[in-house]
């Protein structure tokens, strides 16, 4: 881990399928550090859940992140590991894949702020 | 309940104005975080609308940023291998600044570049004009994620800060100010109960005066018919003297 990229000019990192990733990597967000650890890491077909958990908690570990991106049918794979990262930073985002369109119903923020949402209205 | 939950304290009216002095301490600081709770929810719900405006264009912005891929693909043939192998120093990087709403502070994140294009010499054999706009697409929706991210970093603190300011207001309205209340009455109940134990006890002293008095006065009309006079008796306490120095 360089010394810049831990003090100020945090990353974002992806979980993703293969489109995805090389996308965001042309956009210009991969990192490989010096333990030659990647930000980002390719969803394949046999990909099992553990894989993913095991990285998205590798990912939320690492403080030279500030922004996860995962797809969203991903994240479904991991719902319960999502919903019980509660912490400001690194932020998980949610985005569409190819392949699956975007359900905004799924997504963890949206579930929190319905749920928030209820509560407040009710009050006074 | 009622009269059990209070402060133990000796009541008195030193303690009586204290407790005044923090009833009011308690209702002005009640009325300050009623109005850090508007202005936080306030805040919370403008966010939480531009949140899911962001992520409805999110979805659109992606669409399209998958198109051009896929368009990229078409001319350049796979490049994917080629961009995951190659990949070194990010380009673009966040930056966090800090927002301040209500003396919270709420992490804003900004993307910069920093350093050059990694993939400069991708497509420069063929499909060079696809791969630029793909890059331009996904720099796009980086931003835009960026923002949205920083949107959702603010919702999650404020949610969080929502909360516990709400439990302190309630915890405020229900629970303290009742306590200082019931301290008060007590206090003043207390209070009553001495004035009237005192008052008692005043009736009882003239009381036993006036019967006093009386049977003094029996004494001496009884006296004064035996023949003895002692109305015009000095008492011997009475100094009835004017001031006999000249």
């Amino acid at each position: 881990m360089s010394n810049q990229s831990f003090e100020e000019g945090k990353l974002m990192a992806v979980i993703g399928d293969e489109d995805t990733c090389v996308g965001f990597l042309l956009g210009g967000i991969g990192e490989i550090n010096e333990q030659r650890q990647s930000n980002f890491m390719v969803v394949e077909k046999d990909t099992t859940a553990a894989q993913i958990d095991e990285c998205f908690k590798r990912f939320v570990a690492r403080d030279d992140i500030a922004i996860i991106m995962i797809n969203q049918i991903y994240a479904d794979m991991i719902r319960t590991t999502i919903d019980k990262h509660l912490l400001p930073v690194p932020t998980v985002l949610e985005i569409p894949s190819k392949q699956h369109a975007y359900d905004s119903s799924k997504d963890s923020i949206l579930k929190r702020a319905q749920g928030i949402l209820k509560p407040t209205g009710r009050r006074r | 309940m009622s009269g059990k939950d209070r402060l133990p304290i000796f009541p008195s009216r030193g303690a009586q104005m204290l407790m005044k002095a923090r009833l009011a301490g308690a209702q002005k600081g009640h009325g300050l975080l009623k109005k850090k709770a508007d202005a936080l929810q306030m805040r919370f719900r403008m966010i939480l609308g531009k949140i899911i405006e962001t992520k409805t264009v999110m979805g659109d912005v992606m669409k399209e940023a998958a198109f051009s891929l896929a368009e990229a693909k078409f001319t350049s043939g796979d490049i994917n291998q080629v961009v995951l192998q190659n990949v070194t120093k990010a380009q673009i990087k966040i930056r966090t600044k800090k927002d301040n709403v209500a003396g919270v502070t709420l992490p804003v994140f900004e993307s910069y570049q920093d350093g050059g294009d990694t993939y400069e010499l991708a497509g420069l054999a063929r499909g060079g004009q696809q791969l630029a706009k793909l890059k331009k697409n996904y720099q796009s929706a980086v931003k835009l994620l960026v923002e949205l991210a920083s949107l959702q970093t603010s919702f999650v603190t404020l949610d969080e800060v929502i909360k516990i300011t709400n439990r302190r207001v309630n915890a405020i309205e229900h629970v303290i100010i009742p306590r200082i209340d019931r301290t008060l009455a007590y206090i003043i109940s207390e209070l009553d109960e001495l004035e009237r134990e005192e008052f008692y006890r005043l009736k009882k002293i003239q009381d036993k005066k006036r019967e006093a008095r009386a049977k003094a006065d029996a004494k001496k009309a009884e006296l004064l018919q035996q023949g003895i006079d002692v109305r015009e008796q000095a008492n011997i306490l009475d100094e009835g003297d004017d001031d006999v120095l000249f």
